[in-house]
């Protein structure tokens, strides 16, 4: 029985536009981190971010991160950086708070 | 202004297409991410937390309205339609795409810019007083020096890959706002007792995690002998500087740690053979260099309607007390116009205001533009008379806040909005205390108070040298700002001291409040500074009313 840690998702920033993207189920990328599959093994971390990290074409410093999950399975930030990282800045209404 | 030769020109020209070449190759997988980003880095190209960031030169804060126009066309091009001004007198886009990062740079290269050793472990942009060739207090334009240095350093072969970046500020002026003792090397211009002119050289000085104020390598360089020495100074760095720790990397902490008498040997020593070898700039080239940087000439005339307008319009006054300095010619000022607006980003500036003083410094200004480090922008030449038009211009395009040296013109780097290396967020600290400051009031009746946040330990936003300092911590998950007290980054530089344990992001503007009302309850008279107040009276009066409970409890 794998050991059960926090869960967690794959995030990195998009290599044409910077923008920070999530790792889905099905290998592609997310805009939005609702869509981010989400681990809560120690393997099914590593083994995550092996798949996500192999796509070196698409995508620039993947890293795991921890979420909290609601009663639907949908991951939400837990650090104030990831949350920053999930809207975009405060001060203008630009990045993924207006382009989704 | 220095006007780029066949050789500049071929250069800049030559690194985009080598650029263009690593961007594509990057795309079509040839380049992994980890051999292409310290080539984006050697052209200023970052990937921030939301997107990429480019970094653009300007030299020694100096541009011209086209290059400033051109700036703006980038900004609606290529980005959101604005910029940042930075504490290193550049301008930073926010959101450009790596493919279009190559017609930037070529856009940039058409008025002579570029984004070339804005980062990496190289001699970075060079840094000048930004009243440069205009002050009323200047013994000379530190500018011709600073574009030799430029020019010696811009690809130098021997210093592409220091121990750590390394930052040069030079300043003519005995007033020092180039804050050249936290550099890697500071220069002042002096004249010695014979009245010639030489070079003051401070090295070792930095902020960051380590903060250390710059100490006199050498008190007197003769002018034709400072290439050879900076060469000297860098060589001895190249060699002895750690490579093994990032965070001890810096020429101030080889300079801690061996002494700066071991060091200034080092340096004399190297210096015998950099000075025999070296091939010194031409005469022709240095009598060029002068010669680009000479002042404008001046019209004189003057006009009472600045005057008549002072005296009739109580919010042009009040422009004029903060927002001028003074000039060498007496019919002219220094302006500056604020990025400060209450409640906006510290240094941003939207394309249309960069387009309008492009236009103010065509049309009045002799077409000079300076970017400051404090992140607002200067009308280094304008004739007094022609001040209330321009004024009424700024005015319009939200440009004449009235806040320069006050609580609210703060140096503020970009914190948690858009840098991945931030532990905390600073623009919205700087937005809530400037909104509470114009709801209390009381910015005037402060006076001059430099306030400075920096969103990690890296100190971009130079909180050491703020009479007040804000850092933002990490402190387990949540944002936590400790207060630096005292600093000041002129010519009586000090770094500031912790005050005591952080706050929240809640609690810090209440305690920046009370801290204020201390100081105005305090004071000796309404002309003492905060400042002076500080020195006069320490640490305890401010740390009282910075931890009340604190004060209860010990009771």
């Amino acid at each position: 029985m794998p050991r059960e840690t926090k869960p967690q998702i794959v995030t990195a920033n998009d290599l044409f536009e910077g923008d920070v993207v999530y790792f889905q189920s099905d290998g592609e990328w997310s805009r939005t981190i609702c869509a981010a599959q989400v681990v809560t093994s120690a393997l099914d971390a590593k083994e995550l971010l092996a798949r996500a990290e192999i796509q070196q074409d698409r995508i620039v410093g993947a890293y795991l991160t921890n979420v909290s999950v609601d009663d639907q399975g949908i991951p939400a930030p837990v650090h104030f950086r990831e949350t920053f990282r999930a809207t975009g800045p405060s001060n203008y209404p630009h990045g993924k708070q207006v382009e989704g | 202004m220095y006007v780029y030769n066949e050789f500049d020109e071929k250069f800049v020209r030559n690194r985009i297409t080598q650029f263009r070449g690593q961007v594509d190759k990057r795309i079509d997988g040839s380049l992994s991410e980890d051999e292409f980003k310290p080539l984006r880095l050697m052209n200023g190209l970052y990937l921030q937390l939301h997107a990429y960031m480019l970094r653009v030169a300007v030299p020694y804060g100096t541009l011209n309205s086209a290059q400033m126009r051109q700036l703006a066309f980038i900004a609606d091009k290529w980005d959101k339609g604005y910029g940042h001004f930075t504490t290193r007198q550049n301008i930073q886009y926010n959101w450009p795409k790596l493919q279009d990062v190559p017609d930037i740079l070529d856009a940039l290269a058409d008025v002579e810019m570029h984004a070339i050793q804005t980062s990496g472990n190289c001699i970075r942009n060079v840094t000048a007083d930004h009243f440069a060739g205009a002050a009323a207090d200047e013994i000379e334009d530190p500018r011709p020096t600073a574009e030799l240095m430029r020019q010696w350093s811009t690809d130098h072969p021997e210093f592409q890959f220091l121990p750590r970046k390394f930052k040069i500020a030079i300043t003519g002026s005995p007033n020092d706002r180039a804050v050249t003792k936290a550099h890697d090397i500071g220069i002042r211009m002096i004249r010695n007792e014979a009245d010639e002119p030489g070079y003051e050289i401070i090295v070792g000085g930095g902020l960051g995690r380590t903060p250390m104020v710059g100490k006199v390598l050498n008190p007197f360089l003769p002018r034709s002998d400072l290439l050879p020495y900076l060469e000297a100074i860098l060589q001895v760095y190249n060699l002895a500087g750690r490579r093994d720790n990032k965070y001890k990397a810096r020429i101030k902490i080889l300079v801690h740690e061996t002494g700066l008498e071991e060091i200034r040997d080092r340096v004399e020593a190297a210096f015998e053979r950099t000075k025999s070898e070296f091939v010194q700039p031409s005469d022709k080239l240095v009598e060029a260099l002068q010669k680009y940087f000479e002042p404008p000439l001046f019209n004189n005339v003057q006009s009472p309607e600045f005057e008549n307008l002072k005296a009739a319009n109580p919010v042009f006054r009040s422009f004029t007390e903060t927002n001028l300095a003074e000039h060498k010619n007496p019919a002219y000022a220094i302006l500056t116009i604020s990025l400060k607006p209450v409640g906006g980003t510290p240094g941003d500036a939207t394309s249309d205001q960069m387009r309008l003083v492009a236009d103010l410094g065509e049309k009045y200004g002799h077409d000079e533009i300076r970017v400051s480090h404090e992140q607002n922008l200067v009308l280094p030449h304008v004739r007094k008379a022609d001040i209330p038009q321009i004024y009424a211009a700024l005015r319009k395009a939200g440009l004449a806040t009235a806040n320069i040296g006050l609580i609210s013109d703060m140096i503020v780097c970009p914190g948690m909005d858009y840098c991945s290396l931030a532990t905390a967020s600073s623009i919205p600290v700087a937005q809530e205390l400037a909104l509470r400051f114009d709801e209390l009031k009381l910015e005037h009746d402060i006076g001059p108070l430099k306030v400075k946040i920096s969103g990690c330990i890296n100190a971009c936003g130079h909180h050491h040298v703020g009479h007040i300092g804000i850092l933002g911590l990490d402190k387990a998950g949540v944002e936590n700002y400790q207060i630096t007290l005292g600093g000041d980054g002129t010519e009586n530089f000090a770094i500031g001291e912790r005050a005591g344990p952080g706050f929240s992001a809640d609690t810090l503007i209440p305690a920046i409040e009370r801290l204020i009302e201390a100081y105005l309850d305090i004071r000796d008279e309404p002309s003492e500074t905060f400042l002076a107040t500080y020195r006069r009276l320490g640490m305890e009066p401010f740390k009282a009313a910075l931890y009340p409970q604190e004060n209860q409890h010990a009771a």
